[in-house]
C-alpha cells in the first residue's frame, strides 16, 4: 500500500517505548502524537513508535500541503504495524502490567495509596450511589424514540483524573491564547478581513463557508467578544504533550457535568478530598453570569436569560441546571418577542426587557426572518435587535466559521497573525480532503486514519479507519469522492489513558478533556473541565452518544 | 430620468392578528445610477431603520395590537441615470467573494452545471463577454411565463421546467454565474416600461462582479443591462435575503394580499399622501 | 414567571382534575344505568354523559348510535377523543414534562408513572368490573398527585397557578355532574321521592365523595335541595362550587400582587353569588339555568385568567 503522497515522510524517527520521561526535557512544539494500531494486537510487532515529525518540509513539496502542522509519521503497513503505547496518566509509559508503587507518577501517589486500601466492592457501591445521586439531580440526557423518550444517564466513573498545577498551566495558557486568537479572528473577518487580504487564509474558505454570516459584517459586538464560552477538546499523548482536537465555539455543552461530577465526588469521597488540594470549580456559574452581565448593552441592571430549544432538546437538563445556578430564566423562542428594536419576554406580570441572551440555539434557528424561515425555535426580529445593539448574544452569531473543521487547520496561524506568538497548544495534524494530494494520501491510508465531516459533531458521520471493515472503508471512500470538501482526516491518536473502574476492576481507558474558557471583560478558565472516557477497552471514541462516560477532573493546587 | 413610484401592499386577515413583525426592503439607496430625491414609507405601526447585511436600508415593522389588516405604502421620486448597467463598488459593505455563497433558492444542481459548461472558456477569456453570453443563454432557457412557479421555486426547478417569472430568471442567472466562478447577486427593484404599456411593476434582475467595473446589472427578462428605466431597491444572495416584505404573525387565520405598483416618469402627483392610520409610523 | 410556564402548570392541573371527574361522571352513570327504569328510557342518559364530557357530533360521526359500551369506550381510552381519560392524562403529562423543572421530581415521577400505565391500555383490557377498578384507580392517581404536590412543592407562583387550574376545572366539572342528574336524567314525576330517586341522589353524592358529608351535615334523609345546597353553596364541602371559588379568589389575590386584575374581579363576582346565594332562589330560577350561567361565567373566568396573566402568547 504505497502512498502517492510525496511530501509525507512515511517513517518518522522511531523511538522505542516505553520511553523514559525526563521531567526537564524541553517540550518540542512539533512533537507528534503517535498513531494508534491499525490492526489487531496479535499482529503487532514489538517496535513501538512515538513518532516525530520531519524537521522541515521536504523540498520536493512545491505545492504546499494545506495542513497547518506537519503530519504525523505513520507506520507503513508493509513494515509491520506498530502499536504505540498510550501515555497512562497514573503510570506514564509503564505498560499494562500490575500497578506497583514505583510506577505511579507523583501526582497520583496519594490516590494510589488510598486506592490500594479500598476493595473493588467498595468502588461498585460508590458507583451505584453516584448513579442514584445523578438520577435524583436529574442530570440525564434524553434519547428520543418515536413514541416515547428514555432518559439516560451518561455513565460516571468514580475514579478522578488528576492534573498537576504545572500541567494545568500548559492547558490554561494554551486554551486562553487560542480563544484570544479566535476572538481576534472573528472580529477581523467580520470587519477588515486583514488575515484574508494578507493571504494567510484563503478568502473563499471563509466567505463561502456556511457558518460565516454576512449579517455580522461591520457589526461591533459588546466588548469585541464573539466567543463568550468556548469548549476546547484536548487530547494528551505524553507527559507534557497536549493537542487540540477541536474547538467548540457555537453552543458548547458539557459544563454541567464538570460541576455535577465534582458535587457527587465530594459526597462520595470526602476523605480523598481532604488528602488532596483540589482546586474548586463551583464558581463557574458566577464567573459566567458576571461575564454575561458585563457585556450587556448599556443597561445598569441587565436581565439575562438562557434561550433553549426546549424540553425535547437532548441537553435540556444542562440548560436548566446552568440557568438555575446562575439564577436566570430558561426561555424558549415563543417566550420572547421583539418590539421597538428590543427583545422582551412574556411573563405573568407583562413584558420584561431582555438584555443578554445566553443562547443554546444554533444560528440557523435564531431568527426565522433572517435564517431558516421555518424555524419555530427562534425569535422573529432577533437579528434586527442584535444589529441595533440592543441585546447581547452569547455566543455571537457566526462563530461557527472558526470551529469548522476545515478552519481548524488555520488556528495556529491565527495565533501567530493576531497575537504575534507561537501557539502553546498544537493542532493534531490534519489532512484537508479538498486538497488533491491530501486526498490521495488519505484514500490510500484509510485504515490508519480517522475521517470526519467538516461540519459534523458528536462522533456521527465519521470513519475510524483502524476499527472499520474493508467494506465500510470502501463505502466511506465513495462518500469522500462525492464531496471531498466535506471531509478532513487525522491520524488515530494514542489518547492517554486513565485508571477507570470497569467490570473487571480498575483498568486504563482512553480519555479526552474539554475545559471551558469564559471570555467577558476578562478571560477565565475555571480549573477543571469535562473528562470523557471511552469505557470500552481500547476504544478511542469518547462521545456520550457512542457509549462514552465522564470523570471528575482534579487540578491539584501547587 | 425622473421616476415617481407609488407602491402599496395590503394584507387582510380573516381573524385578528395579535402580533406582526416584518423586515421591509422598500427603501432605495442613492448609488451611481440613481439619486433618491424623496422617499416616504408609511406603515401601521412603529418601524426602526437599519442597514442590513448586504448594505440595503431595512426597516423593521412591529404591530403588537390586535389588527386585521396591514397596509404598507411607499412613494417617492428618484433621478436615474443610464450607466450601461455598471453599478461599481462604492457602497459595498461586503467583499464580492461573499456573493459566491450558496443559498437554497439559487441551488442550480446539474441543470445549471450543464447550462454553463459551454461558457467556461469565454468567461475566463473575457468575463463581461461571457456574462452577456450567459444572459442570452438564460433568457433563451427560461421563458417568462407567469403562474408556473412560486416563491419557493429554486434555480434548478425553474431551469428544468424552462419557465418562470423575473425572480426565477434572476435566480438561474445568479446560480449560473456562481457556477462559473463569478460572484453574482439578486436585485429587487422597479421598472418603468413607458406610457401605455401598463406593465409597470416590481421587477427583479441580477448583478455580477467584473473586476475593474465592479457590479454590472443583467436583466434576463428583457435581455439587456439595466437602463435609466430601472430603480434598484435592494440586493442579496437571492430573493429571500432582500425580499421587499418578509414577515411573520401570530394568529389571523388565512390571508389575502393586494399589491399595486405605479412607476411613472416625472413627479408624484400633488395629492398629499396621508398616513394609513393615526399612529402610522413613517420614515423618510 | 414566564407566562408559558404558568400556562403549562395551570393546564397540567386542569387535565388531571378533568381525568378524575370524567371517571366520576362515568361511575355515576354506570350506577344509574343499573336501575330498572333506565332500560325503558333507552340511550338518553348516555347522550347526557356525552354532552357533559365529550363531543356529541364527533361521537355520532365515528360511532353512530349511542350505547353504554361505546360511550364508555369513547370517554375512557379512546385515542382520538381529546377529552377521553387517556387523552387528558397524556395532556397533563405533556404539560408536566415541559415544566419538569418547576415541579418536584416526585410530582413528575408520579404523573409519568400514571401515563406509562394508561398508555397501552385498551378497552378489552377492562372487563365489566375492570371499568369500576379503572375509575377508582384514576381517582386514586389524581389524589396521589394532588397530595404529592401539596407535600413537596415550593409555595410560589408556580404552585399557585397549578392550584388555580385544579379549582377552575373542578368547579366546571362539579357543575356538569349536577347537571347530569338534574337536567338530563330528569326523573319522571312519579319517581320523585321514590326509591329510584333516592338511589340516584345517593349515587350523585357518592360520585363527588359527598355521601357521608351529607349525613354529617344534615342528619337526615336525602333530599334534592339539600344535596344541591351541599354541592353548590356549602363552603366546607371541598368539591362544592363555593369552595372552589373560595380557593380561586384567594389564589388570584396572591397572583395579582394586590393589583386589580379583571380575572380577580370576575372571580369575586361569581364568588359573591355563591357566598350570598340561597338554595331556594336557585331552585326558583331553575337549577339547570343556574348551572348554565355558572358554567359560562367559569369559562369566561378561565379565559380572563389566560389574558390577565399573559399565559398564552
Amino acid at each position: 500500500m504505497a502512498s502517492a503522497f510525496v511530501p509525507l515522510r512515511v517513517n518518522g524517527k522511531a523511538r522505542a517505548a516505553p520511553a523514559p520521561v525526563k521531567k526537564d526535557a524541553p517540550v518540542e512544539r512539533d512533537a507528534r502524537p503517535a498513531p494508534i494500531p491499525a490492526v489487531k494486537a496479535a499482529k503487532i510487532k514489538s517496535a513501538q513508535v512515538k513518532a516525530k515529525a520531519p524537521a522541515a518540509k521536504p523540498a520536493a513539496a512545491k505545492a504546499a500541503p494545506r495542513i497547518a502542522a506537519p503530519k504525523a509519521a505513520l507506520p507503513k503497513a508493509a513494515a509491520g504495524v506498530h502499536k504505540p503505547v498510550a501515555f497512562d496518566e497514573m503510570t506514564s509509559f509503564a505498560g499494562s502490567g500490575p500497578v506497583t508503587p514505583e510506577k505511579v507518577r507523583e501526582v497520583y501517589r496519594v490516590f494510589a495509596e488510598w486506592q490500594a486500601t479500598v476493595p473493588a466492592k467498595e468502588f461498585e457501591r460508590k458507583r451505584k450511589e453516584a448513579e442514584l445521586l445523578f438520577r435524583r439531580l436529574g442530570i440525564t440526557f434524553l434519547v428520543y424514540g418515536k413514541e416515547s423518550s428514555t432518559e439516560r444517564l451518561i455513565p460516571f466513573d468514580v475514579i478522578p483524573r488528576i492534573f498537576t498545577a504545572d500541567e494545568w498551566q500548559i492547558i490554561h495558557d494554551g486554551c486562553c491564547q487560542r480563544v484570544r486568537a479566535i476572538n481576534a479572528f472573528l472580529h477581523d473577518i467580520y470587519h477588515n478581513q486583514d488575515i484574508l487580504q494578507a493571504g494567510r487564509i484563503p478568502a473563499e474558505e471563509v466567505l463561502i463557508n456556511p457558518q460565516y454570516r454576512p449579517e455580522m459584517q461591520g457589526l461591533d459586538v459588546p466588548g469585541g467578544v464573539y466567543v463568550h464560552i468556548a469548549g476546547l477538546d484536548l487530547v494528551r499523548t505524553g507527559e507534557r504533550d497536549f493537542y487540540v482536537l477541536e474547538d467548540n465555539l457555537r453552543t458548547p455543552s458539557g459544563v454541567s457535568y464538570m460541576l455535577e461530577n465534582r458535587n457527587v465526588m465530594m459526597r462520595l469521597f470526602p476523605d480523598l478530598f481532604s488528602a488532596h488540594k483540589v482546586a474548586p470549580v463551583d464558581n463557574y456559574p458566577a464567573h459566567m453570569l458576571e461575564s454575561l452581565r458585563g457585556l450587556a448593552p448599556g443597561v445598569s441592571n441587565p436581565t439575562v436569560v438562557l434561550l433553549s430549544p426546549g424540553a425535547y432538546n437532548s441537553a435540556y437538563f444542562e440548560h436548566v441546571f446552568l440557568a438555575d445556578q446562575m439564577g436566570i430564566d430558561v426561555v424558549e423562542g415563543q417566550d420572547l418577542f421583539v418590539k421597538n428594536g428590543h427583545v422582551f419576554m412574556r411573563t405573568t406580570k407583562g413584558p420584561q426587557q431582555v438584555d443578554v441572551i445566553y443562547r443554546r440555539v444554533d444560528d440557523d434557528f435564531l431568527d426565522p426572518l433572517a435564517f431558516h424561515r421555518d424555524s419555530m425555535l427562534g425569535v422573529p426580529g432577533l437579528l434586527a435587535a442584535y444589529r441595533a445593539g440592543n441585546v447581547t448574544l452569547a455566543n455571537a452569531i457566526g462563530t461557527g466559521v472558526a470551529d469548522d473543521k476545515s478552519m481548524y487547520v488555520h488556528v495556529p496561524e491565527m495565533v501567530r497573525f493576531y497575537l504575534g506568538e507561537e501557539p502553546k497548544l498544537s493542532n493534531v495534524p490534519t489532512y484537508v480532503l479538498r486538497d488533491d494530494k491530501d486526498r490521495a494520501y488519505v484514500l490510500d491510508n484509510l485504515d490508519k486514519l480517522v475521517v470526519k465531516e467538516v461540519h459534523g459533531s458528536g462522533g456521527y458521520g465519521m470513519l475510524v479507519g483502524p476499527a472499520a471493515t474493508t467494506k465500510e472503508r470502501q463505502d466511506f471512500a465513495k462518500r469522500i469522492l462525492a464531496n471531498p470538501g466535506n471531509y478532513i482526516a487525522q491520524p488515530t491518536l494514542a489518547l492517554s489513558t486513565c485508571p477507570t473502574f470497569v467490570a473487571k476492576g480498575i483498568a486504563p481507558r482512553h480519555v479526552d478533556f474539554r475545559p471551558f474558557v469564559i471570555t467577558g471583560k476578562t478571560q477565565t478558565l475555571v480549573p477543571g473541565g469535562l473528562t470523557r472516557v471511552a469505557l470500552i477497552k481500547d476504544s478511542l471514541v469518547v462521545n456520550s452518544s457512542q457509549g462514552g462516560g465522564t470523570k471528575d477532573t482534579w487540578i491539584l493546587e501547587a | 430620468m425622473k421616476l415617481a413610484i407609488q407602491h402599496t401592499t395590503v394584507y387582510r386577515y380573516e381573524a385578528p392578528v395579535n402580533y406582526t413583525i416584518q423586515y421591509l426592503h422598500l427603501t432605495p439607496r442613492t448609488a451611481s445610477c440613481q439619486r433618491v430625491l424623496r422617499w416616504r414609507l408609511e406603515t401601521p405601526g412603529q418601524v426602526i431603520e437599519m442597514p442590513d447585511a448586504f448594505g440595503n436600508l431595512m426597516h423593521v415593522l412591529v404591530v403588537d395590537k390586535p389588527h386585521d389588516e396591514i397596509a404598507i405604502r411607499v412613494s417617492g421620486e428618484v433621478e436615474t441615470t443610464d450607466t450601461a448597467g455598471v453599478i461599481g463598488s462604492e457602497t459595498e459593505s461586503l467583499p464580492p467573494g461573499v456573493y459566491m455563497r450558496r443559498s437554497h433558492l439559487t441551488e442550480g444542481g446539474d441543470a445549471v452545471a450543464d447550462l454553463v459548461s459551454p461558457l467556461r472558456k469565454i468567461v475566463s477569456k473575457d468575463r463581461l463577454d461571457g456574462l452577456h453570453a450567459l444572459l442570452s443563454k438564460v433568457s433563451a432557457a427560461v421563458a417568462y411565463r407567469q403562474g408556473e412557479t412560486d416563491a419557493q421555486t429554486t434555480a434548478a426547478d425553474a431551469l428544468i421546467q424552462g419557465s418562470g417569472v423575473c425572480q426565477d430568471q434572476a435566480h438561474v442567472f445568479v446560480a449560473a454565474a456562481r457556477a462559473l466562478g463569478v460572484p453574482a447577486r439578486y436585485v429587487s427593484g422597479y421598472l418603468h416600461v413607458g406610457l401605455g404599456s401598463g406593465d409597470n411593476a416590481s421587477h427583479a434582475w441580477a448583478e455580477a462582479w467584473v473586476d475593474g467595473l465592479g457590479w454590472v446589472g443583467f436583466d434576463i427578462t428583457n435581455g439587456i443591462s439595466p437602463t435609466e428605466a430601472y430603480l434598484r431597491l435592494a440586493v442579496g444572495l437571492d430573493y429571500l435575503s432582500c425580499a421587499p416584505i418578509r414577515g411573520v404573525r401570530r394568529g389571523g387565520g388565512s390571508e389575502a394580499m393586494d399589491v399595486s405598483v405605479q412607476v411613472n416618469q416625472g413627479s408624484l402627483g400633488v395629492t398629499p399622501t396621508v398616513p394609513l392610520s393615526p399612529d402610522g409610523g413613517q420614515a423618510q | 414567571m414566564l407566562g408559558r410556564s404558568a400556562n403549562h402548570l395551570y393546564w397540567m392541573s386542569r387535565y388531571i382534575e378533568r381525568a378524575e371527574n370524567t371517571a366520576r361522571i362515568l361511575e355515576i352513570s354506570q350506577r344509574m344505568a343499573l336501575l330498572p327504569h333506565v332500560a325503558k328510557k333507552g340511550a338518553s342518559e348516555w347522550q347526557a354523559v356525552l354532552e357533559i364530557a365529550g363531543d356529541v357530533e364527533e361521537y355520532k360521526k365515528r360511532f353512530g348510535d349511542i350505547t353504554a359500551a361505546k360511550v364508555t369506550a369513547y370517554l375512557t381510552l379512546d385515542r382520538e377523543n381529546p377529552s377521553s381519560i387517556w387523552s387528558t392524562i397524556r395532556a397533563a403529562r405533556e404539560n408536566a414534562h415541559a415544566e419538569r423543572v418547576s415541579i418536584t421530581s416526585e410530582m413528575w415521577e408520579s404523573l409519568n408513572a400514571t401515563w406509562l400505565e394508561v398508555k397501552d391500555l385498551t378497552p378489552d383490557m377492562l372487563g365489566k368490573n375492570g371499568q369500576r377498578d379503572f375509575f377508582d384507580w384514576i381517582k386514586e392517581r389524581s389524589h396521589l398527585f394532588r397530595g404529592i404536590t401539596f407535600g413537596t412543592m415550593l409555595r410560589d407562583e408556580a404552585y399557585n397557578f397549578g392550584r388555580l387550574g385544579t379549582f377552575v376545572e373542578r368547579a366546571d366539572n362539579v357543575a356538569r355532574i349536577l347537571d347530569v342528574k338534574y337536567h338530563v336524567l330528569l326523573p319522571s314525576p312519579t319517581d320523585v321521592g321514590g326509591v329510584i330517586d333516592n338511589f340516584q341522589w345517593g349515587a350523585l353524592l357518592r360520585s363527588v365523595s359527598g355521601f357521608r358529608a351529607y349525613h354529617r351535615v344534615y342528619h337526615d334523609t336525602i333530599e334534592p335541595s339539600r344535596v344541591t345546597e351541599l354541592l353548590i353553596l356549602n363552603d366546607s364541602m371541598p368539591r362544592s362550587l363555593h369552595s372552589c371559588l373560595d380557593a380561586t379568589v384567594s389564589l388570584l389575590g396572591m397572583l395579582s400582587d394586590d393589583k386589580p386584575t379583571e380575572a380577580a374581579r370576575l372571580a369575586g363576582e361569581v364568588h359573591a353569588s355563591l357566598h350570598y346565594g340561597k338554595i331556594g332562589d336557585i331552585f326558583r330560577t331553575g337549577l339547570h339555568e343556574f348551572l348554565t350561567v355558572f358554567l359560562a361565567r367559569n369559562n369566561a373566568l378561565s379565559a380572563e385568567i389566560q389574558n390577565s396573566f399573559h399565559l398564552a402568547a
